[in-house]
This record gives C-alpha cells, structure tokens and sequence, in this order.
C-alpha cells in the first residue's frame, strides 16, 4: 500500500492512498501478537474487539472480521480512514516500540471494503420494544447512535436538514481522504437495519420541540456547524470563505464541476488559509486540487499544528506551504482579495495542553499577495435546535451540558458528539454516542 | 422528491407555484424561507414561503438565472429534488398600530403573508406595491384582499401612482401616524426606501437575500453586517432592523458570482434542448 504520487494526485480528489491488498493484509494481520490484554482496545473509543478482527484475517475468514468490527462500529470503512489510529489503538499496540504497530486502520479498512465489494449482511437486531427515539442530525454520531438504537430494538427516526445524509462526513471531509460513495454505502447499511430518515428536516423549524418530545426520547447530535470567524477587517470581501463554506461547495454541491453541477466557488491563484487543525489542511489540500498556489497560517509553531501529522505530511507532499508563528490581522482589498496581512507571533509560556500561548510581535507585520482567503479557525455548535429547548443548560463554549452517560439537563434529552463535547474527531463522536445510545436503551427498559 | 401541484405566470418573466411540502406547510410562518435544489446536479437557492394552503407551499421568483429558469420550466406533477424549510426567523409580528407592508417587483411575493399576519394581530394594514412597469406588478388582488388600504406604484406611471413606493410611503408619513414599516424588495430599493423612515426613527424590517448555500447556520456565505456586527441572514434573519443594515455590502456581496452565474445560464441553454438540467 503506497501513497499515489502528490504530483498525480494533486490534480484530481481521487484518494490518496489505494489500501492494502488481500496478501498485505494477511502479512499484516499475521505480525499480530495477540495479546491478552489488549491494549490496542482501550485506545478505541468505541471499543472494538481489534485483536479477535486481525486473528479472523490473519486466517482469511474476512466475512467473520467484518461482522467482529461491525458488532461495534457500523462506519468501518469511514473510520479505517480518518480515525487519528496514531493516537489510539496503534498508539497503544505493544509493538509500537519495538518495531512498527499494527496498522490496525488499514485493515479495518480493509475488511470493509472488501465487504463492501463481497456483500454487505445487516446485523441482528433485538425484537422491537415498541419505543421510537427521534435521532437529530446524521452525522458520526447521529448514525452510530441510530445504528446503536436500532439493534436494541427501537424504532429510530433519524432528522437531517441537508438533502442528504452523512453531516460532517458528506460536507466537510473531501473526497480525496474520504470517498463520497463510501459515506452513501455505509448510510445505507445503518438505514438497512431499519432507521427511518426524513431528510431536508432541520429540527427546530421542520419539527418542533414540543413534536420532538412526542418521541420516547430525542438524541441530539447536531454536530459543531456554526463556522468561528476571526473577526478581523476585511472579513466581508468577496473571496472571503469559512473553510465550512469553502469545502461544503466543493464536497457536497460539487463546485469543483461546476458548471456540470450548479453551485459555483471561486477559484483563486494565489489562497490562504488560516488555522492548523484538519478542516484547514482539508481546505488547503482541496484549494491545491483547483489549481491555486497556497500558504497556510499558523499561529503557533509546526510541531503545535493539531491536525494529524499524516495529512500535514500530505498536504506538504501536495505542495502547500505552511507559515508557522504568524496570525492574519487584516484582509486587504476593494471589494475582492488581494492580500492578506499577517503578524509574526511569538511563542509565550507553554499551557496546559503543552503548546506555547502566541502573541502578536508590534509592528512586525508583511502581507501575503492572495485572492482568496479562507478561515478554518474552529467551529461551534449551532445555536439554533438548542436555543429552542427550554432549560438545556449549555456550557461557556456554547456546547449542550451532559453527564457521563450522555443525558442533558432536560428528561428524556440526550446528546454526544460535538454538539456535546466540542468540535473533535469523528471517532470521538462516535464512542460517545455509543455511550449515549446505550444510557437510553437502559431508560427505555427500565421504565 | 417534491411534487409541483400547481404552476403559472404571473408577469413578464415571474413564476408562481405551488409544491406539496407537508413539512415546509405544516410549520411555516410569515417571512421564512426554504430551500429548493431543483435536481440531482443543482444548487440550494433561497426562496420566501409566500403563502401556504394545507400540504403545500407557495414559492414566485423571477427567471433571471440558471436555476430560476429551470424552476419555471416545471409542470404540475413535475418534482424537485429537495425542499427544506421553513428557515429562517418569522416576521416579528405584533400589535404596533398602523403597518405599512411595501413590496417591491418580486418582493411583493413576500408581503401578503406579512400583511395577512399583520392583520390578524390586530394592526391597520396598509400595502404598498411597486414595479417598473404594470406588466411586471404581481399580487394586486391579494393584497387588496388582506390590506385595509392599498397603494400601487409603478416607475414609469403605467399603473398607479407614477413614482416609487418610497414616494408613497413618504405622502403617507406626512398624513398619519405610522408604527411599524416592512420593506421586501431588491437592495437597491430596500435601501433608499428605509432611508425615508430612518428620520422619523419608525421600526422598519427588511428581508435580506444574500447568496445561501445550506440555510442553516452551517457555512456563513449570508454573513451581512447588521448595526457593525457580522449575522448569518439565515438563522438570525432574514429580516433585519432595516436602519442597522449595511446594504452596500449586501449589493457588493451579492455580486460574488456574476460571472459564474452568467456561464451558467449560458451553459444551461447551450444544453437545455436535449437534457433539461439534468445529468
């Protein structure tokens, strides 16, 4: 399994990298050492009984992995993709000292699109209870927890205000790092174990509140879609895109083919884009593919960049420059783009996350010759849902408040993903909807 | 899929239509909007709800682009893609007094819903609409039928009183008393027509309709400047204190994408004859 060349792929959202073949798997799967006590599983937040999955391949049964990984995770391909694996269950493989971890992403991977290729089996659910859950929001986590639910039994209904399912996944991932058809092929599967979904619905207006609680419980998974602007002049010229705008016109309307597709964005020669975290290396690396030159600005140093170092790799491969330790402080122009102007930032006192505060340096400041810009600088929770449901207490970040098991402060309201814990990953969300899913099944039955 | 009940002409190049969208119908209120991707390969364009009758909404809009003129090609039992609605915050409907609702060209699509609701919370409702010319004038009977008065203007004097609306509205300030304004009508118009109420410090809304893409907060391309701060026209609008709004911006913001929307009529009727729109 290598990486398509960057000169190649540079030039079209084909992904980057091709997956291992049935031999690389087996040999993969055979380097596993079967541990005891796994450790690799404590690093999954959805859990994901890793060790039985690879003994399974390492003996060709794939079918019987694929049924191991989807006991736990219904969106195994889309996980085997973009799940920082570095950070959780290699980052725990006992070998990952030694020699190299298990590449546990790429054969979960695997196995998934080998399933998907050999027939897909819906998984056994539980006899029906009789309850109906109402599912906000189809994101990571709303489909985990609709899966979740489903299997236990419920009927769930699943709401999403665009016209088609995914969230996060659909809208803001591109397709070189995660394939469209793979997010529809995975839907479908959650949708096969009998989810019901109503789409063009945005809860809050399409259904109400006082509708919603009609349903035996309501799962808030509206995800983080409100984009932060910096709020710094020159914000409001044309060519001023949130990396959300940017990448939902590209990813989801398909701007890319546009005038094949309707939905047009502007392609510039020269962009930059703000911020260090995935959506801005995903929104650098999309804007490469439409032809321009770009420049990333960071404000902290390289080595504090909180996107996975796998895609700074690659979009360093793909030819964006990254301008470390300075902060935009300006957009220049009549009414379009034709500069930006930055401040050199210096590295301060380290937090408590480890990375050095930065603070703007007087004076020192140069400007960027740029027709587009684009701000990837943190998204929160839309307001819009949780301001409608009387007595949800929310946090200082905007982020609805909930216990361990996921309930908010208002009966029979539940909610993960980041609408609760802040914009993170998609696995992230995933384990806590699981969590959640399973506080309510215990609820439902208890009553 | 959504299925056109009901499609007709109302003036040169203005389409009205009726669509069954329970869930759009079900919830709507004066002075939201929906979102309408007309097929597989199209673009999400912002429309108001201009009136809804049990399963089905009403949307009217001007042929002016590639989308628009795909719309006003469908028939009754045609269908749209997707519909997602209502968006958008309703009018603030209230008892001010004596309200004056004024639509202009296409934006009188809007005011009948806003002057029926006026109406019923228990205001004297006077409308006013205006065109170019009469040929382009839309829902006169309507909103004479839910207005206490009606005033109709026309730039070019083909019809009523020759002048603008913001002509009328002015004559009618120096008659009476007048609590509450609403403008719907292109920018250009809302923005001189607000400036004639700015003096006497009336509460006056405007309905903003910058370009949109998910109309649910998600991506910012509506952000308007309103009283010097950055709102999402479609979760915290559309309609604005008309006094705060930075219209130029909205002008200039609006004009984004000329050019791509000028390739895109001409690429829709170099293939329109064989593929309607479709891929």
């Amino acid at each position: 399994m290598e990486d398509r060349a960057a000169g190649q792929r540079v030039h079209d959202f084909f992904e980057v990298s091709s997956g291992l073949s049935p031999d690389e798997a087996l040999f993969e799967a055979e380097r596993c050492l079967q541990c005891k006590k796994p450790k690799c599983v404590n690093g999954c937040p959805v859990g994901i009984d890793i060790p039985s999955f690879i003994a399974e391949i390492a003996l060709g049964n794939f079918r019987k992995a694929a049924e191991i990984i989807k006991a736990d995770n219904m969106l195994p391909a889309i996980c085997g993709r973009v799940c920082p694996q570095e950070t959780q269950c290699e980052g725990q493989c006992v070998l990952s000292g030694k020699e190299k971890p298990i590449s546990i992403g790429s054969l979960e991977r695997f196995i998934a699109d080998w399933e998907r290729a050999h027939g897909t089996s819906v998984p056994d659910s539980q006899p029906p209870t009789g309850r109906h859950v109402a599912v906000i929001g189809s994101g990571p986590a709303g489909l985990t927890a609709a899966a979740e639910l489903s299997r236990l039994g419920h009927r769930v209904t699943l709401f999403e205000s665009l016209h088609e399912a995914g969230g996060v996944l659909m809208y803001g991932i591109p397709e070189f790092r995660l394939p469209k058809e793979i997010v529809r092929a995975e839907v479908e599967q959650v949708l096969a174990m009998g989810v019901e979904i109503r789409l063009n619905h945005l809860a809050g207006r399409s259904i109400t509140v006082p509708e919603l609680m009609k349903f035996d419980a309501v799962f808030l998974a509206t995800g983080a879609g409100l984009p932060n602007f910096m709020g710094i002049p020159g914000e409001q010229l044309n060519g001023v895109y949130s990396a959300n705008e940017f990448l939902t016109r590209v990813n989801f309307m398909h701007a890319d083919q546009f005038p094949g597709y309707d939905t047009p964005v502007k392609r510039g020669s020269r962009v930059v884009v703000a911020g260090g975290g995935n959506v801005a290396m995903d929104a650098a690396r999309v804007a490469r593919r439409l032809g321009a030159k770009v420049t990333l600005v960071y404000r902290r140093r390289e080595e504090d960049l909180p996107a996975r170092a796998n895609e700074v790799i690659h979009a360093r491969e793909e030819g964006v420059e990254i301008l470390s330790c300075a902060n935009p402080i300006r957009i220049v122009g009549d009414t379009g783009v034709t500069g930006v102007e930055c401040v050199r930032m210096e590295m301060c006192a380290l937090d408590e996350t480890g990375r050095p505060s930065a603070r703007p340096l007087d004076g020192m400041t140069f400007t960027i010759d740029a027709d587009m810009f684009i701000e990837a600088v943190g998204q929160g929770p839309n307001p819009l849902l949780i301001s409608e449901i009387k007595g949800i207490e929310r946090e200082k970040a905007g982020n609805v408040a909930v216990d361990a098991e996921g309930r908010t402060s208002v009966p029979r309201i539940f909610a993960a993903g980041d609408v609760a814990t802040g914009a993170a990953t998609v696995i992230l969300a995933m384990g806590t909807a699981k969590e959640a899913a399973r506080s309510i099944d215990r609820m439902l039955k208890e009553e | 899929m959504y299925r056109v009940l009901k499609a007709t002409q109302l003036a040169d190049r203005v389409f009205q239509m009726w669509v069954f969208a329970p869930h759009v119908a079900h919830h709507a209120k004066a002075g939201q909007f929906l979102i309408v991707r007309v097929n597989e390969s199209g673009e999400r364009i912002p429309l108001t709800i201009s009136a809804v009758d049990g399963d089905a909404v009403r949307i009217i809009f001007m042929a002016v682009g590639k989308t628009t003129e795909l719309l006003s090609s469908l028939r009754p039992g045609d269908m749209i893609r997707d519909i997602a609605g209502p968006l958008g915050r309703p009018s603030e409907i209230a008892t001010y007094g004596t309200c004056v609702i004024i639509g202009g060209g296409v934006g009188i699509a809007s005011a009948p819903i806003i002057a029926k609701a006026a109406k019923a919370a228990g205001n004297y409702v006077i409308g006013i609409i205006g065109a170019r010319n009469s040929g382009l004038l839309i829902l006169e009977d309507e909103m004479r039928a839910c207005c206490d008065e009606l005033f109709v203007a026309t730039d070019d004097g083909s019809k009523g009183i020759h002048g603008f609306a913001a002509d009328v509205l002015k004559a009618e300030m120096e008659k009476r008393t007048i609590d509450c304004v609403w403008i719907i009508g292109p920018a250009i118009m809302m923005k001189v027509t607000s400036g004639v109420t700015k003096k006497s410090n009336i509460k006056t809304f405007v309905s903003l309709n910058p370009i949109m893409v998910d109309g649910t907060g998600m991506c910012g391309s509506c952000r308007v400047q309103v009283a010097g701060r950055t709102r999402f026209a479609c979760v915290d609008g559309p309609e604005f204190d008309a006094h705060q709004v930075d219209f130029d911006l909205l002008m200039q913001r609006g004009r984004t994408y000329q050019p791509e929307e000028h390739e895109a009529l001409e690429h829709y009727h170099e293939h329109s004859c064989s593929c309607k729109g479709g891929i």
